[in-house]
């Protein structure tokens, strides 16, 4: 079995799951019950100034669901710990000295002064903590008193605040990222040169999950009315996805460790982030629907993949997908794919018919002679994968390249060289080759 | 074997009632949500093919799935007003749910007929009218017959404006599905329910009691009326061609099932130990398990052929068997043991000769019984035309009719058990009832 102890700003742990800052990191008795159950670490409920903040009692949470109730996307009003500072610090105290073989990271927000950062670092990292993660990221609430995404947006913060938290901190700093920005490397960057050790990524994004069809008020409300929140669970994963990518493969940023975050709810998750360029990963929501449990699972799973992929750690995989991550101008416009329908699977459904009639090139019959028979025409086939996609039966369409020939759709010739959009003919803005 | 083990109440009123609770119970929403997710939503879909009414049935799913039920049963009973009994009734297993693709890689369909009993439920209990009557025309049509048949038609004709008279053989409306129909599969009155429901659209004036060839003739409706439709279904029940079967404890399946349905306790029924079915069909299959739902000690159907053969599909079938019922086959009757009521019944053993042709093997065996159900099909009743039976063309006793129902006769169209072709099941007789009507009104549109 791969080992799959896990090392992340110098702290090892005995797996790279670590428990991503949210309700379920707000006191001792939900942490030790984590690492009961086999999570490598935490990220503490982000800590603020005393007075502690106050939360709103009534719903917290929405979510969208499947039809058999599956939680896909889930939201949350809430804001950082309301519990008083020297409660917080004294569990993590107590739990540093249970668990040394875990990780305690803690997430704070405070207000962009130095003074209250001076005061407060030192406070808590005479806990025993591992490090502190800045949440820069919480898109609802915070904001509105500057701090969460309110910082994250702005770059200069992100690097002011760094700078404050490195200057009274001894041990690392994780810069946690919002993904509510148009382009995640000018924060990224930011927190780099603001001297942080790491970037966490992502934070939730702004939301609201739906109107409340008897009353048309939005839900879910606290007294007939709503505020957004921040989205996140499996929904998410594409979007933080992209964005640990991007900087996993810009040269300012790739460097920098990332804990990756965002949908992680199975094992498949993790080898996402790990394989973009995560080196350690946080997980919230799936623990929120599941329970503590999922672990087992996450564990388990990687451990499995990791040996059939022939790797013996973690960081063999870290980084593995990043080279083939790059710009669309530089995708290959002489390679050509084709669908093929594999008819003994073929269940007779008809869906890739009409969303290829409907919705694309009209390259799949729907009757060959007189029958119900659905074949594709290559004629006509962009190679786009919609079919694929609908398709219900799993391997029945298969995408396959063409190798050689001419693609009989444009009648051009299939070539073994590459070609890309910065050489094309159309390109007004193309490089003489 | 005698008189004395023919008896009522054989079992206590709690135990019947359990006996005829709903055959299938209704879906729950999370139940009928993870079913209808599994509809693929196919497209040109083989479920609506094989539905005779043509219900677009991944339509009706896909607005289960998203809480419009009131959309979902429009989409059902536009193309078959029956939806509620067909979910009830329909053998989904040789018709829509036969032809879902999940059969191919999975070999369990979508429970289409729940759905649709899922989707259309709140209908009738709510009362919910789904439909419109178009301004009046002017124009008054006969319907002949208020079973499915009948009554899908003056409802389409009604919604297109029309007046309709429907002159019904029985006191209540809705044929086989309120005489006919096993009980515990539309419980709680639920085809009187679903007449009243269809009524409501207005336009349709109900004549309980009239038969046609007793109180009316084909010839005088035709005169008074702009166009007929004829559904009166199957008024006659064959005959097994024996000595003494007009014995004690010889009886009409059909009669039998029409006195049960209107048994308000359904503890006043004559009861046998020992029950013996001649037939194949689903009449023989309903016969049979109400009897042992009766309280009937044995009950053993006989056909003369093999089960492929059976008019009962597969499922029907291991219903009965999985009720308690024995299924004979390749055995023909051939004596009624009588001694002063039935007291047994001597059949043939039976095979197929080199041609495919039904023989006897001439070696013979014989069942104890205290009551035999004769379930051998039914036919035209004899008396039903008057004079009028020669002006039709007809193919094996039954009325000849073309693609849209017409009869040979210019303002004369017909529907249900009672045309050649006819299936027996509700489902046809509503398709036939809606074509008619679609085909009455063009006729009765281009006459203007």
């Amino acid at each position: 079995m791969a080992n799959l102890t896990s090392e992340f700003l110098g702290v090892t742990t005995p797996n790279p799951f670590w428990l991503a800052s949210a309700p379920a990191t707000d006191k001792a008795y939900n942490v030790n019950r984590a690492f009961e159950a086999g999570w490598g670490g935490a990220v503490w409920k982000t800590l603020g100034e005393d007075p502690p903040i106050v939360n709103v009692s009534g719903p917290r949470y929405g979510a969208i669901h499947s039809n058999e109730r599956r939680v896909i996307g889930f939201n949350n009003i809430e804001l950082i710990t309301d519990r008083p500072l020297q409660v917080n610090l004294d569990d993590i105290r107590q739990l540093k000295k249970d668990w040394p073989d875990r990780a305690i990271f803690v997430s704070v927000m405070f207000p962009m002064n130095e003074e209250t950062w001076a005061k407060y670092v030192p406070m808590i990292e005479d806990t025993g903590a591992d490090g502190f993660e800045l949440n820069f990221g919480c898109p609802h609430g915070m904001t509105e008193r500057g701090m969460g995404a309110a910082v994250g947006q702005v770059p200069e913060y992100i690097k002011l605040a760094t700078e404050w938290c490195k200057k009274y901190a001894k041990t690392p700093v994780i810069v946690k990222l919002t993904p509510n920005v148009t382009n995640i490397l000018p924060p990224a960057i930011a927190a780099r040169e603001g001297g942080a050790d790491a970037v966490s990524l992502i934070n939730t994004v702004n939301s609201i999950m739906r109107v409340n069809y008897d009353t048309l008020e939005m839900y879910p409300a606290t007294d007939g009315m709503g505020s957004h929140g921040g989205y996140c669970g499996q929904a998410v994963k594409p979007i933080a996805l992209h964005m640990v990518a991007e900087i996993a493969r810009t040269k300012q940023t790739a460097e920098m460790p990332i804990s990756g975050i965002g949908g992680i709810a199975d094992w498949r998750d993790a080898v996402d982030f790990l394989a973009l360029g995560a080196s350690n990963l946080q997980v919230c929501t799936a623990a929120m629907v599941y329970g503590f449990k999922i672990i087992d699972d996450l564990s388990d799973g990687l451990s499995n993949f990791l040996d059939d992929k022939g790797m013996s750690s973690v960081s063999e995989l870290v980084g593995k997908a990043v080279p083939s991550v790059t710009d669309w101008q530089y995708l290959n416009l002489n390679y050509v794919e084709k669908a093929v329908i594999d008819q003994d699977l073929c269940i007779k459904c008809g869906r890739c018919h009409i969303v290829c009639e409907d919705a694309s090139h009209q390259a799949i019959t729907k009757t060959v002679n007189g029958e119900r028979r659905f074949e594709i025409i290559d004629e006509e086939c962009i190679g786009c994968n919609l079919c694929t996609i609908v398709c219900p039966v799993d391997g029945c369409i298969t995408m396959q390249p063409m190798t050689e020939g001419v693609d009989p759709r444009t009648g051009i010739a299939i070539s073994k060289e590459k070609a890309d959009w910065t050489t094309h003919a159309n390109n007004p803005m193309r490089k003489e080759s | 074997m005698g008189k004395a083990d023919i008896q009522t109440g054989r079992l206590s009123p709690e135990e019947i009632s359990n006996n005829f609770s709903d055959m299938h119970p209704p879906l729950s929403r999370p139940e009928a949500l993870i079913e209808a997710d599994r509809c693929y939503f196919c497209y040109d879909a083989p479920c609506t093919t094989a539905c005779p009414t043509r219900i677009d049935i991944p339509g009706f799913i896909q607005k289960i799935r998203s809480d419009n039920l009131r959309g979902s049963a429009h989409t059902i009973l536009r193309e078959n007003i029956m939806g509620g009994m067909c979910a009830r009734v329909c053998p989904t297993e040789v018709l829509c749910e036969e032809a879902c693709v999940r059969n191919v890689h999975e070999d369990k369909p979508v429970n289409i007929g729940l759905l649709q009993r899922y989707a259309t439920d709140p209908v009738f209990e709510q009362n919910l009218n789904l439909f419109e009557r178009a301004a009046d025309t002017g124009k008054r049509i006969a319907v002949v017959g208020g079973g499915p048949a009948g009554l899908s038609c003056a409802h389409r004709l009604a919604t297109l404006g029309h007046q309709v008279v429907v002159f019904n053989r029985d006191r209540k409306l809705g044929g086989l599905n309120e005489y006919g129909i096993a009980a515990y599969k539309t419980v709680n009155d639920f085809a009187q329910q679903e007449v009243n429901w269809i009524l409501d659209i207005g336009g349709i004036e109900v004549r309980p009691n009239t038969s046609m060839g007793v109180d009316i003739t084909l010839e005088a409706i035709r005169e008074e009326y702009d166009a007929v439709f004829l559904a009166f279904g199957l008024g006659g029940v064959n005959k097994l061609g024996l000595a003494n079967e007009d014995a004690d404890g010889v009886l009409n399946a059909v009669d039998y099932i029409a006195t049960l349905r209107q048994s308000e306790n359904k503890d006043d029924l004559p009861v046998g130990r020992h029950v013996v079915v001649i037939g194949g069909g689903m009449t023989a299959i309903d016969i049979a398990v109400q009897s042992k739902r009766l309280g009937s000690e044995v009950v053993e159907i006989v056909y003369r052929r093999g089960p492929e053969q059976m008019g009962a599909s597969q499922y029907e079938r291991e219903y009965a068997q999985t009720s308690g019922v024995t299924i004979r086959h390749w055995a023909s009757p051939v004596k009624l043991l009588v001694s002063d009521r039935v007291t047994g019944i001597e059949f043939e053993r039976t095979e197929l000769d080199a041609n495919g042709k039904l023989q006897s093997t001439g070696d013979t065996w014989s069942l104890n019984a205290d009551i035999v159900f004769k379930a051998v099909g039914q036919a035209v009743a004899s008396d039903v035309f008057g004079d009028a039976a020669d002006s039709f063309e007809q193919k094996g006793g039954k009325l000849l009719v073309g693609d849209d129902r017409k009869t040979s006769l210019p303002d004369v169209w017909a529907g249900g058990d009672c045309i050649y072709g006819s299936d027996d099941l509700t489902v046809t007789a509503v398709q036939d009832g809606k074509v008619a009507a679609n085909s009455i009104n063009r006729y009765l549109r281009l006459q203007e």
